[in-house]
């Protein structure tokens, strides 16, 4: 590996290092602070996300090889891991590392997106549904148990036998309004109780719209689950967008995506097996941190009092 | 409830799930005709005689208004006439009566892998709360639930096919040697390949159960009746195995109906990764060839059972809890 | 006076939390006598609950924990030192308990006979059948009519009253020493309350029991305790046979208590409570814990702690520098 790639690659890991300890600092003036990062693997959860994520919004400084150059060299292609190429070559003869960190942009990126789109949509939809109830809310439930229904990853495959190429915008776009569905009834669950509460009908009394009620009384009071389920959610999709991409359906190559980096490796599992090993890992590693994270947004965000 | 109000409780739930199926089935029959290009050209790369086009398009009724198509589409589904899966060569009901069976057995046995396997787990943390085993099993159970699971399968391809050499890495059978085993023989090979795929699925499933369960049963043991139980002379065990966990296995049901979409969004891929001739690798093959007929019938299929499903986890909900089975 | 049947010395309950060590029972002691019914007094904060649950050592251990050289002497032992299969033998069985919300206390999934029935199969070694009848009949002496029935129904099937009596019934199987009333009545309808205290009074009459009730309703104890023991910011603040702590009462608490309970008879005057509020466990004021809020405080109090000093009536003693300074008595 280059010089420049290295130095790239340490001062990663001491970016990320020191911004999660900076962070924890500040965080522990705080009760939800405190019990963030009461949880250990809280602080590991954003050191790896914060290193990927620069990784991959600085992919031309820290990537070594250009991703997309295939030198097929025929030594060069599933070659082990050595000191030019840490994780080794795959079949094209390019750099693993370096198809890593550029992949990293797309699947974080898809990951963060969708779930952008999803949160919108669930919290707009259960919102409503909670808070004006009667036909709205029953028809809008009956919509969520329909796609409730429906396993995302068949919805998907649908999609993209009826339209043969699909974008990655598109892509994000299906998954973000695939997976929408849980978030909108635990908004309009909270929307509920929340809706009986004094301060709404104060609120209500003193002549405010409902969607001024919703976006700034209901939504504030909501905010902890939703964020729990938006850190649980960018998991989730970078899991279905990997496994798409996978199957070959997902991003289309010359993109690098970690999931097609997994199905890349797959023919010459038993005589390289890294090539498959290091980008499922990631995805493993990555998905895994999104999860601690929102494990200890959960606890953190928890309104119980500690107990006296 | 009393027999009545049951059966009516019942009616209504199977009522709720016939028409989630079918919103289902309309939604994707709109999808179908909302979609660009028509069925007969598997994507725009040669050109087809347009006159060879019209007569197909007459002859598969798709130039009558849609209302018709839409009455002669659920007619046909009711009939069981899900089309004809030309990628195939037979009827998509064919291929489907084939594969669903593969897809249950696979799923099944990963099912009971995940729910004997993540409710020991659960136990097993929870009985040592907060200690150095609790936090060990909390971070394995973490870091197997976000894995990949086609990605599990590789790993667990290369371990034990490839390396150590003790399982087969993909089928259902071995062919060739299949048909001249005797019946134990063949079940042992069907299980040898069974094997790895289920336990792919399971494992996933089982550390995702582990969480949950441990959450549930920490949650019910931190209430009043728990000190209770402690306060008549019970050992541990007892409260554990006993009073908590029959409060938290109700929770416990439920996730068989949010098992199901897991195990059959796992089915596509696992299916893919180990040529496992089920419902998933139909699905991904209909996909490649562009076999419209084939992917809707797979989505629906799919979307029945997930009903299905959720109706039974409601159902055994239902009977288990007092307070529900009581209530007038 | 015979030997106390349950001997609490000294006994410290402390407990780890964010803010600090929470002494939540920080040096209590007191006897229990067999027969006698000894109430143990205070506002929420004082640590009452928690001596009662650290009797059986069922506060939960980590927050929690019950220092070393704490003593609870039951029939010769120290229960605080017992191995878990002794203690599990006394709790339920010996000495037993009663909690304050009887509907959540006991378990929605098994019926109400299932859970009285278990007692008796652990401690008495009785088959299901025997069990069950025992329990059906237990039952029909705490009063709950129609009780073979009953004994079939879960516990959100029945009132606050017919739980609690539930409770009792599952306390009562066998025969204990002691029975704990952690506030039996808190969470009962006023009406209710009055038959569930004079069961106990039947039961403990009938059975020859001691009961250590906790509660913060003085009227209850006027009503049922022989004697009274004030807690405040985790120590006794006053012990005294009842009567002798309603007509002269020696702790300034202790008066503010009685002093803060409407009467129906008598003059009608402002309802008088006491200023203040109880100070957290993880700082309980130096010297006197209660001169913060208390009208009489001088130097003294401020800086040096009272111990228990002995008052003028037998077996009434006060933490208090007034019983031994009277004349430092601020005039009401």
């Amino acid at each position: 590996m280059s010089p420049r790639a290295t130095v790239a690659l340490l001062a990663l890991l001491a970016a990320a290092g020191t911004a999660v300890a900076w962070a924890r600092r500040r965080a522990l003036a705080t009760r939800a602070g405190r019990r963030f990062f009461g949880h250990p693997a809280a602080a590991w959860a954003l050191r790896v996300l914060v290193f990927f994520s620069l990784a991959a919004a600085l992919a031309p400084l820290v990537a070594p090889y250009d991703p997309g150059a295939q030198p097929a060299i025929v030594t060069l292609q599933n070659a082990a891991p050595s000191w030019a190429h840490p994780l080794g070559t795959d079949v094209y003869s390019a750099d693993v590392w370096s198809r890593l960190v550029y992949g990293g942009r797309v699947s974080l990126g898809v990951g963060l997106l969708a779930t952008a789109i999803a949160l919108s949509v669930g919290v707009g939809v259960g919102a409503t549904a909670g808070y004006a109830r009667g036909w709205t809310d029953a028809l809008l439930m009956r919509l969520v148990d329909v796609g409730l229904a429906v396993p995302r990853i068949f919805v998907l495959l649908f999609v993209v036998t009826f339209w043969d190429r699909i974008s990655v915008g598109a892509l994000v776009l299906v998954i973000g309004l695939t997976g929408w569905f849980t978030t909108s009834r635990l908004v309009r669950a909270e929307a509920l109780s929340l809706r009986e509460r004094p301060f709404v009908e104060a609120a209500r009394a003193l002549g405010a719209s409902p969607a001024r009620i919703v976006w700034r009384h209901l939504l504030p009071a909501a905010a902890a689950p939703i964020i729990v389920s938006a850190a649980l959610s960018v998991g989730n999709v970078m899991l279905l967008e990997s496994g798409l991409s996978f199957l070959g359906f997902g991003v289309q190559p010359p993109t690098p995506s970690w999931g097609a980096m997994v199905a890349d490796g797959q023919g010459q599992l038993a005589t390289a097996p890294w090539t498959s090993f290091f980008p499922g890992l990631t995805i493993a590693l990555v998905v895994m941190s999104w999860n601690a994270l929102g494990d200890a947004l959960r606890d953190a965000l928890d309104p119980r009092p500690e107990v006296s | 409830m009393r027999g009545t109000a049951a059966a009516a409780w019942l009616a209504r739930r199977l009522a709720a799930a016939a028409a989630i199926v079918f919103a289902v089935v309309t939604l994707t029959f709109i999808v179908i005709h909302l979609a660009p290009g028509t069925p007969f050209l598997p994507g725009a790369d040669r050109p087809v005689d347009p006159r060879l086009i019209a007569a197909l398009t007459h002859r598969f009724g798709l130039d009558q208004p849609i209302s018709t198509q839409y009455v002669r589409y659920l007619s046909r589904l009711v009939h069981g006439d899900f089309g004809y899966a030309f990628s195939q060569g037979v009827e998509v009901a064919t291929a489907l009566g084939a594969a669903v069976p593969n897809t249950l057995l696979l799923a099944g046995a990963a099912l009971i892998l995940d729910l004997a396997g993540g409710l020991l787990l659960g136990l097993m943390q929870a009985a040592r709360a907060r200690r150095t085993a609790d936090i060990a099993l909390g971070n394995a159970t973490l870091f197997i639930y976000s894995v990949p699971t086609f990605w599990l399968g590789l790993v667990l391809v290369f371990v034990f096919s490839i390396w150590l050499r003790w399982l087969p890495p993909g089928g259902t059978t071995t062919p060739g040697l299949y048909e001249s085993l005797p019946l134990l023989g063949r079940l042992a090979d069907r299980f040898l390949h069974l094997a790895l795929p289920a336990c792919t699925l399971g494992v996933v499933g089982a550390a995702g159960t582990a969480r949950y369960q441990r959450a549930a049963l920490l949650e019910t043991l931190g209430r009043d009746f728990i000190r209770t139980a402690r306060a008549k002379g019970l050992t541990e065990r007892r409260v554990l195995l006993v009073h908590a966990l029959r409060n938290a296995l109700l929770p416990f049901l439920t996730l068989l109906g949010l098992s199901l979409p897991f195990l059959l969004t796992g089915s596509v891929l696992i299916e893919y990764v180990f040529s496992w001739p089920g419902m998933g690798r139909l699905a991904t093959d209909a996909v490649l060839a562009r076999d419209h007929s084939l992917v809707t019938a797979v989505a629906i299929i799919a979307s029945a059972l997930v009903v299905l499903g959720s109706l039974l986890a409601d159902v055994l909900y239902a009977v288990a809890d007092p307070r529900i089975r009581r209530a007038s | 006076m015979t030997a106390p049947v349950l001997a609490v010395r000294d006994l410290k309950t402390y407990f780890v939390t964010p803010a600090g060590t929470a002494r939540a029972v920080d040096g209590v002691s007191w006897d229990l006598h067999p027969g006698e019914t000894l109430a143990v007094v205070g506002e929420s904060g004082c640590g009452k609950t928690v001596t009662s649950l650290s009797v059986l050592r069922l506060v939960p251990e980590p927050p929690g924990h019950v220092l070393p050289g704490s003593l609870i002497e039951f029939e010769g032992r120290n229960l605080l030192t017992l191995s878990a299969p002794e203690l599990r033998a006394i709790r339920g069985n010996r000495i037993a308990m009663v909690f304050q919300e009887p509907t959540a206390a006991l378990n929605p999934v098994f019926t109400v006979g299932e859970q009285i029935a278990e007692v008796a199969r652990v401690h008495l070694g009785v088959s299901r059948r025997a069990a069950r009848a025992l329990a059906v009949d237990l039952l029909n002496q705490v009063g709950v009519p129609d009780a073979a029935r009953r004994a079939g129904e879960y516990p959100h099937q029945l009132s606050g009253g017919t739980c609690q009596r539930v409770m009792i019934a599952m306390a009562l199987v066998c025969h204990p020493q002691v029975l704990i009333a952690d506030e039996p009545t808190t969470a009962l309808d006023v009406t209710v309350q009055a038959q569930i205290l004079e069961l106990l009074a039947r039961k403990q009459a009938e059975l020859g029991m001691a009961v250590l009730l906790i509660t913060h309703d003085l009227g209850i104890v006027a009503g049922t305790a022989d004697r009274v023991v004030v807690m405040y910011a985790g120590q006794v603040v006053e012990t005294a046979a009842t009567g002798d702590l309603f007509a002269h009462p020696l702790h300034p608490y202790t008066a503010g208590l009685l002093a803060s309970v409407p009467r129906l008879d008598g003059a009608r005057g402002r309802l008088r409570g006491i200023p203040g509020a109880v100070p957290p466990a993880t700082a309980w004021p130096v010297g006197c814990r209660f001169h913060p809020r208390c009208p009489h405080a001088w130097d003294k109090c401020r800086t040096e702690e009272p111990p228990l000093l002995d008052g003028p009536a037998p077996g009434q003693s006060a933490r208090c520098w007034l019983v031994s300074e009277p004349e430092r008595r601020k005039p009401a």
